[in-house]
């Protein structure tokens, strides 16, 4: 079922959570909002729910307008951050509660609930527990459950807010590759947020970036990384080096002027040299190195006495044999400009 | 609820630890422990004793005599009826207001929390007097109600109104931090998921508060029964009309009839007894229900 919002406008009281917001999600489709704390991404998603209302501004699920429905009416999954299991009831009555509760002429019988519930339960690969309570599970096993809990009903759209925000690092990696694999599977439309670039990049179709109540960007993984359309999209997806540079036509160098372009660069399209290569190099001086990871993550000093962060593969770093307070050259492979007028 | 044992583990653990540091000498505890026993046993257990062995001083037969008396009988009525309203009324009365003042942030919503306070800071002899003051035959709605023919003061209207007034307090406050704790997400998920309000209030939401709920239920009808001061003001102290338990003792007792008003004070005593002992129970039990609903809001935050 594909979802459409259109003009959303939402504030909190002066604050404007969401302002003229537009989104477009196809059918079948897993995508991201991503965004900082406070950009309205989890408005958004409440909106799009029914949990929350939006001051204006219309949402249609499917081209039908669904804008003054409530959650309930809207057939909708939703995965909140901290679960908010049932507390009182056990893994098997939490997944089952969504059928349970429908009126007795749409509600599956005991048996259905039973197979239905058995098959949500070896999904999310917790069929030996069934029987605990929230407060006997992990994180994840908790977080898989909600999202059991959610698929029970057999939503129109599924919803995530930041569906793995509370794990740890590992537990996340994790699930949100498993979410992918059953996105895969059972193809529902879905959004879900995120504050976390990495994890939108990785598991959605789409990524819609969004800062200060609106959407900055909309787009593929890959499309939102190499192809940003404003500063903040590539701030956010990223590390990066921020310099004021002059543009020439062909070859944008970075110097030191204050009134040229913001350039960025990603740290690990710099390339460091021993020579000047008569171009758009500069000079800078290597003040840290780390070395553990799969890449090196070099420090430096500009000429002009910026940091610069720089990122070499393993090989090229014992090729060139870097030492630190060492003066090198330092060269843009790829840099993205905005102009000043833009920003 | 597995994390109980969880829960209830670590309060000991920290309540064990008297070290030398802290500890006091085996006299001074003796000593401590001696004082508290004769309070105890000079301001509960000597009262109840004797509440007792005055009732049945004359016998068995007196004490049974006296329970039956038709006076007696209709003040325990009037009690029951007294309780049997106040109790239920205040029970949703309590529960909704917990509900908004647990649930929801809106202006006014500190003094709202005062004015449910207020019978718990006004003394139950004024609350009666205000009724006396508002319904009463030379009170403000006095001269309407005459001329309808409803009578309220030292009549059973009045009684149960001032009965509802004083307990109004026990099921709310017992049940604010309870809801405050708890958050709205079970109930968003509940509805997200197809319940509708009544059932996410009664399959959702009333379980996670059922045990403080029950809580504040006891306390409330305890009061209920005991009531005095706001009761004998507006009763008129009519004799097997408007006369209620504790009110029907103190009239016996002023006719020196001191067997018979023991005897039923022995029925309040009795109340009493049991009401503590349910209540040691339930309070475990709702104690535990909020330490975990804290729990799970700690965890939230700990993100």
């Amino acid at each position: 079922m594909s979802i459409e919002a259109k003009d959303i406008t939402k504030k909190f009281g002066q604050f404007a959570a969401l302002d003229h917001v537009d989104l477009n999600i196809p059918s079948g489709e897993l995508v991201a909002l991503l965004g900082p704390s406070g950009s309205g991404k989890t408005t958004l998603l409440r909106i799009i729910a029914g949990l929350e209302f939006a001051d204006s501004g219309t949402i249609l699920f499917d081209g039908q307008d669904t804008t003054h429905r409530n959650a309930r009416d809207r057939r909708v999954g939703f995965v909140f951050q901290h679960y908010a299991l049932f507390r009182h009831m056990t893994v098997f009555e939490n997944i089952a509660f969504g059928l349970k509760v429908r009126p007795r002429n749409v509600r599956p019988s005991k048996e259905q609930i039973y197979a239905k519930v058995h098959e949500l339960l070896s999904l999310i690969q917790l069929k030996n527990l069934s029987g605990r309570y929230p407060s006997q599970l992990s994180g994840g096993q908790r977080q898989r459950v909600a999202l059991a809990r959610a698929l029970a009903v057999e939503p129109n759209v599924l919803l995530l807010d930041e569906p793995f925000g509370s794990l740890d690092a590992k537990v996340r990696l994790e699930l949100r590759r498993w979410l992918r694999q059953l996105h895969d599977e059972v193809h529902i439309t879905s959004v879900f947020v995120t504050h976390d670039q990495e994890e939108a990049l990785e598991v959605s179709d789409r990524v819609a970036v969004m800062n200060d109540g609106h959407i900055e960007q909309v787009g593929s993984p890959d499309d939102v990384y190499h192809h940003p359309i404003t500063p903040f999209v590539y701030n956010f997806l990223g590390n990066v080096n921020l310099f004021h540079g002059r543009v020439d036509e062909e070859t944008p160098a970075i110097h030191n002027a204050a009134t040229g372009n913001l350039v960025y660069v990603r740290p690990h399209l710099l390339e460091i040299q021993r020579h000047p290569n008569g171009g758009s190099n500069f000079r800078a001086v290597i003040k840290h190195i780390n070395s553990a990871g799969p890449l090196v993550k070099i420090q430096a000093l500009s000429e002009w006495g910026a940091p610069v962060q720089v990122e070499l593969s393993q090989e090229r770093f014992r090729e060139l044999q870097l030492l630190k307070e060492e003066t090198v050259f330092i060269i843009p492979k790829e840099l993205k400009v905005f102009h000043k007028k833009a920003i | 609820m597995g994390s109980i044992t969880l829960a209830a583990g670590k309060i000991p653990a920290t309540r064990r630890v008297a070290t030398a540091a802290t500890g006091e000498s085996g006299a001074v505890r003796w000593i401590l422990i001696g004082v508290a026993v004769f309070f105890l046993a000079l301001f509960i257990f000597l009262p109840l004793t004797i509440v007792f062995s005055q009732a049945f001083a004359k016998g068995a037969g007196v004490y049974w005599a006296s329970l039956r008396q038709p006076d007696a009988l209709a003040a325990i009525g009037l009690t029951l009826l007294a309780a049997g309203i106040a109790v239920p009324l205040n029970l949703v009365f309590g529960v909704a207001a917990a509900w908004c003042l647990g649930k929801f942030e809106f202006v006014g919503k500190s003094l709202l929390i005062t004015l449910i306070d207020l019978p718990f800071s006004v003394s139950p002899v004024v609350s009666g007097l205000i009724y006396v003051l508002l319904f009463g035959l030379q009170g403000l709605l006095g001269p309407w109600l005459s001329r309808h023919d409803l009578q309220i003061i030292f009549a059973v209207p009045g009684i149960v109104l001032a009965t509802i007034f004083v307990t109004f307090p026990f099921v709310a406050r017992e049940l604010i931090p309870l809801l405050q704790a708890q958050g709205q997400e079970e109930e968003e998920a509940a509805l997200a998921l197809g319940a509708s309000s009544w059932q996410t209030f009664f399959r959702v939401s009333l379980p996670n508060i059922k045990w403080g709920l029950l809580y504040g239920v006891i306390l409330c009808n305890a009061r209920a029964m005991g009531e005095f001061g706001a009761v004998s003001v507006v009763s008129g102290h009519i004799r097997g009309r408007t006369n209620t338990m504790p009110l029907h003792v103190e009239i016996l007792y002023n006719e020196y009839q001191f067997s018979a008003a023991f005897a039923v004070a022995s029925l309040l005593a009795l109340l009493a007894l049991t009401t503590l002992a349910v209540k040691t129970v339930v309070e475990w039990r709702a104690r535990r229900q909020l330490a975990e609903s804290a729990a799970w809001s700690e965890e939230r935050q700990v993100v």
